[in-house]
């Protein structure tokens, strides 16, 4: 055995006390009754919440797609630049992620209000009050605010990749703009959408404090619902880690069928 | 059930740069050091866990009562905050924390007493413990007054603007009322959103009754479109801007809350309401009994408790403290309201585990009641998940096969 590899045992004995024993435990709760003994009820329990699941899958889904639209055309453009602007630009948006998230989100509370900023300036101009905060309206806005420079970053380390010249030859055999974006680009920048959807959607699906900060409390979120079976009023930690279990076959499911596309779609690029 | 005063803490903040000296009680005469020095030089320390800004702590000027204690008795505090009963009790049945002095509410302390968490006070060695008033002794959370000091108490109101609301105020129907639709806040924990609607439908808030809390739930749904948000700490800032007008919350909350905005009026709905007391318990296991008492004792020391609850805002069971408060604060309605009111109040009982699950189930079901989807759906997307790799994968073999000639 070579010496490199006792460098990996810190990491090693990281991962395997503070993530793979807890996930053990959580498996080991979603199967137990208090006393302890073996059920599937907490399992079975869950589909009571589906509701609030298929809500969290659907807002995650339309927050993911919004930052896809916001952040694909920003990271193309961005990579085509010279590098001292793109330096700029990923800072630029690198920015407020050196706020709290926290922060960050009670911010738009004030923005949001029914006395904040956006209805007194409408106000000013005579249109609304209009009904902006405790709406999932709300919520997607939040998700796509905090969780659009996950979707931008990844994309841009892909597309800066793009050698300009394979643009240009596309160009040069007579092919339009459409045509260049279809064949050339889009192939080209599979990998960095598959892992920005992945990199916005699972933390978006799990979020729990956006929900309660701009929803209003009453658009529940799978998080907020985990939330609540541990520091709620009846502390039920069986029914809790068995809805963990299920967010994580979820997230872990949407993440295979992003991959399955991925290869695919790689597979095809070779094959042209 | 003390709430983070969110603009007070930056005055706090502010204050804080003042060097204080206001120290009256530190005073060493006052007290019996024959008893406070008992662990003077031994470098003792005990672990104190309380409510969010929940003690004195110096800014204003005010008492600084663990500094005090410190000073006093050379016993250094490690004190450290929660914010919900559920967190204490989580913290303590993870079993992760060691604390000595905890000071949950009514409800949670008969839970922790049922399932043996706390530990049985030695009142010898609280000879302060004559100070708590007659009336807030053996209360019915601890019948017997073994495990428990009461610390605070304070009942649970609705909170309402008079810029929109003109009308008088005294029943909980008015957070029913179609005219205020958008301006009403609710609670967000199931316990305090459900006890005020089961006093309205005049039920018990400790009904076990699983049908009365299943009405309860439909009132509660009926009132969801009503509701602008369900909310606990953000109710200062909502309250405060006018962003709602009517919200029920804590009378000593109210207190600081009107401090800010005079168009604040409290009442304690005809139906009745809850009247918490949130006291001084020793967790089962605590390394530093002893000291704990000590400084359970020191809290009920009349000038400390009359300073400490000047300070949080909300009514003390101490009656020697009670006598040094202003009289204006003495009379004040809200913070100690007379008799006939304070008959009409109930506790918080610890619920059986089966009603406080159905509870929450229900809580749930209240804030996420929109679309019914079929609880099949999930199945059928694991299923169409799955599948969906499967065929990806031997489609992807098969193209590869095809391939291999070249």
């Amino acid at each position: 055995m070579s010496k490199a590899k006792y460098a990996a045992l810190p990491y090693l004995v990281w991962m395997v006390v503070f993530t793979i024993i807890p996930m053990l435990l959580i498996l080991v709760f979603a199967f137990t009754t208090p006393d302890g003994g073996f059920t599937i009820k907490n399992i079975s329990d869950v589909g009571k919440y589906t509701d609030v699941i298929m809500k969290s899958i659907w807002l995650a889904a339309i927050a993911t797609a919004v930052c896809l639209l916001l952040g694909y055309p920003l990271a193309y453009i961005l990579s085509r630049q010279s590098a001292r602007s793109q330096q700029i630009g990923l800072m630029l948006i690198m920015l407020p992620m050196w706020m709290s998230f926290l922060l960050r989100t009670f911010a738009w509370m004030t923005l949001l209000e029914k006395t904040g900023v956006i209805n007194r300036v409408l106000g000013m101009i005579g249109l609304g009050p209009f009904e902006l905060i405790n709406t999932s309206g709300a919520v997607v806005l939040g998700m796509v605010y905090n969780y659009l420079p996950f979707m931008i970053l990844p994309l841009h380390s892909i597309m800066v990749k793009i050698d300009h010249s394979v643009i240009e030859a596309a160009q040069d055999l007579g092919a339009g703009s459409m045509k260049v974006f279809s064949k050339v680009v889009l192939p080209l920048s599979m990998p960095g959408i598959s892992s920005g959807i992945t990199m916005v959607f699972v933390p978006a699906v799990s979020t729990f404090i956006i929900s309660k900060m701009l929803g209003g409390g009453s658009n529940l979120m799978i998080g907020d619902l985990i939330d609540m079976q541990f520091l709620g009023n009846a502390y039920n930690p069986h029914l809790g880690s068995a809805i963990s279990l299920v967010l994580m076959v979820i997230v872990l499911l949407c993440m295979s069928v992003m991959n399955q596309f991925d290869d695919s779609e790689e597979m095809e690029g070779m094959l042209i | 059930m003390k709430r983070k005063k969110l603009l007070c803490a930056l005055a706090a903040c502010l204050l804080a740069l003042i060097p204080f000296n206001a120290f009256a009680a530190g005073e060493d005469g006052e007290y019996d050091m024959a008893y406070y020095g008992q662990f003077a030089g031994q470098n003792a320390s005990i672990n104190v866990f309380n409510w969010g800004e929940y003690i004195s702590d110096g800014s204003d000027g005010a008492l600084d009562v663990n500094k005090a204690f410190e000073e006093l008795t050379g016993i250094k505090v490690n004190y450290s905050t929660f914010a919900t009963n559920e967190e204490l009790y989580s913290k303590l049945k993870g079993g992760g924390a060691q604390y000595d002095v905890i000071i949950p509410s009514d409800y949670m302390i008969a839970r922790m007493i049922a399932e043996d968490m706390l530990e049985e006070l030695d009142f010898e060695s609280i000879p302060a413990f004559e100070n708590i008033d007659e009336q807030y002794r053996n209360p019915e959370y601890d019948p017997e007054n073994r495990y428990s000091v009461p610390y605070t108490w304070g009942t649970v109101g609705i909170i309402y603007n008079i810029g929109t609301v003109e009308e008088p105020v005294d029943s909980w129907s008015i957070l029913w009322d179609e005219q205020y639709r958008g301006d009403i806040l609710m609670f967000s924990n199931s316990r305090d959103a459900f006890g005020l609607t089961q006093k309205l439908l005049g039920y018990s808030l400790n009904t076990e009754d699983h049908d009365e809390l299943r009405a309860a739930c439909e009132k509660l749904k009926d009132q969801k479109p009503l509701v602008q948000a369900y909310v606990m700490d953000e109710i200062f800032d909502k309250m405060l801007s006018g962003e709602a007008a009517i919200a029920p919350y804590y009378a000593g909350d109210y207190l600081i809350m009107a401090e800010d905005n005079e168009d604040l009026r409290f009442s304690i709905p005809k139906e009745g309401t809850n009247l918490f007391v949130d006291a001084v318990c020793i967790p089962k296991g605590a390394a530093h009994k002893a000291a704990a008492e000590l400084y359970i004792n020191f809290l009920c020391e009349p000038r400390v408790a009359a300073d400490n609850i000047e300070y949080i805002g909300y009514s003390t069971p101490n009656k020697a403290a009670f006598e040094l408060l202003d009289e204006e604060v003495q009379n004040d309605p809200v913070c100690y309201p007379p008799p006939e009111v304070l008959e009409n109040t109930e506790p918080f009982l610890a619920l059986s585990p089966e009603t406080s699950l159905l509870l929450d189930s229900l809580w749930t079901e209240v804030l996420s009641t929109d679309k019914g989807y079929n609880k099949w759906i999930m199945p059928v997307f694991v299923v169409v998940a799955v599948g969906f790799s499967i065929g990806i994968n031997l489609a992807r073999r098969y193209r590869k096969k095809k391939d291999s000639p070249y």
